[in-house]
């Protein structure tokens, strides 16, 4: 469908956990409706902050760890990163603008 | 300036375009999100016609989508954050733009409505959820609480019984007020437990949901069931930040119109969830939805 970087379990933390740059992560699943109004958008700002902010999607179907260790039972789920730690999380489908705001902050301080 | 905006792509948007974009009205769809709507939470529907066996509500609202695309209605991915409702031209300030129009339709939509009580927001997205569609396999072989009695409850319910062990059905009342059908097949459903004249007080636990503590409306008895999540349907309240005090409203803030779909204010008219109704349905949405863009229609022809 798209080149949106597809973690998994495995390479989640040489991907995400150790990224030189802030990251994005978007858990979702095929049966979740909102994930896949999400799932676009994301896709959008992969391409707008290339370079800057690695935007990346998890399928939490196929990998159970990594949702499992962030404590996620809610999906479209986005959660940030900067060295690593998480600075921020949102919990269901949110227009573009509110992401991308989420998105400044992480390159701003 | 455009003839005609519609703000928010459920079905009663998506409806209102489509008969604009075949009136060759000028006109254009905002959506804040994504088009659909509250249907793209719904795993199933059964109950709009032309679908013999039920059509997935994201399978739905790609078909009105790509119906109203067909005559060339524009879509835009904006959200609007002001109005201007004047006599001569109504404004729609969106993050990106200001737009003018001689009429809008608001369909704007509605929201599941949160329960109000402690816990609940500190462990939304940690158990609390609104959306069984979305996070239902996130609870195989766990147990969760379900609090309502209408459709959306029952529904939601019988979907979490693939996945989970028991559901516990948490209603306020000893009566359901779901459809006939919808009851009989929860009532038959072995891992639906119900729980009747009970309300929840209190969602217990910290970093997850653990637990949820009731009370019997009758006899004032607490009670504590523990469960894994809990999914809350008791009920929308209308996407109304955009439009408050802007045209008349009821009391829980849901849009008042007339036959027309037109609100208190001349040329700005309501359709979908958010217009104040008894009966909130993609069927209902869709009628409202069509009425809504012929009355607009006439409108602007008496404008001119």
């Amino acid at each position: 469908m798209s080149d949106l970087l597809e973690v998994t379990d495995e390479n989640f933390d040489a991907e995400i956990v150790n990224s030189d740059i802030p990251a994005m992560v978007d858990f979702w699943a095929v049966w979740c409706g909102p994930c896949k109004t999400v799932g676009p958008i994301v896709e959008e700002l992969a391409n707008e902050y290339e370079g800057k902010i690695k935007v990346a999607k998890m399928d939490v179907d196929q990998n159970r760890a990594t949702p499992g260790k962030f404590g996620i039972r809610n999906i479209p789920t986005l959660i940030f990163f900067k060295g690593g730690e998480v600075t921020h999380t949102i919990v269901g489908a949110q227009p573009k603008n509110h992401i991308e705001e989420e998105l400044k902050k992480l390159l701003a301080d | 300036m455009y003839d005609l905006i519609i703000i928010g792509a459920g079905p009663a948007g998506l409806t209102a375009g489509l008969y604009a974009a075949r009136g060759r009205l000028n006109a254009l769809l905002l959506e804040r999100l994504a088009p659909g709507g509250q249907v793209l939470t719904t795993d199933w529907v059964e109950n709009y016609p032309g679908f013999p066996e039920g059509i997935s509500g994201f399978d739905l609202m790609e078909k009105m989508k790509t119906q109203a695309e067909h005559f060339d209605l524009p879509i835009r991915m904006e959200e609007v954050t002001g109005l201007e409702l004047l006599p001569e031209k109504k404004v729609v300030i969106t993050h990106k733009e200001r737009l003018e129009a001689k009429a809008l339709i608001l369909t704007l939509g509605a929201t599941p409505k949160k329960l109000g009580i402690e816990g609940e927001e500190l462990l939304i997205g940690k158990g609390v959820s609104y959306c069984a569609t979305c996070d239902g396999p996130f609870y195989r072989n766990q147990e969760v609480a379900v609090i309502g009695g209408g459709d959306t409850a029952l529904e939601e319910a019988l979907f979490l019984t693939r996945f989970v062990v028991k559901v516990h059905l948490i209603h306020r009342r000893d009566k359901l007020r779901a459809v006939k059908l919808l009851q009989d097949r929860a009532m038959a459903e072995e891992k639906i437990e119900f729980i009747w004249d009970t309300v929840p007080v209190r969602i217990l636990g910290e970093s997850g949901v653990e637990g949820i503590e009731l009370k019997n409306v009758k006899t004032g008895e607490i009670d504590r069931k523990e469960v894994q999540g809990v999914f809350v349907f008791i009920g929308t309240q209308p996407n109304m930040d955009v439009i408050n005090g802007l045209v008349r409203q009821d009391e829980n803030g849901f849009v008042i119109t007339d036959e027309k779909m037109e609100t208190s204010i001349p040329g700005v008219f309501a359709a979908g969830d958010i217009r104040s109704k008894v009966l909130r349905q993609v069927s209902t949405a869709v009628g409202d939805g069509a009425n809504a863009a012929f009355f607009a229609e006439r409108f602007i022809e008496n404008v001119e």
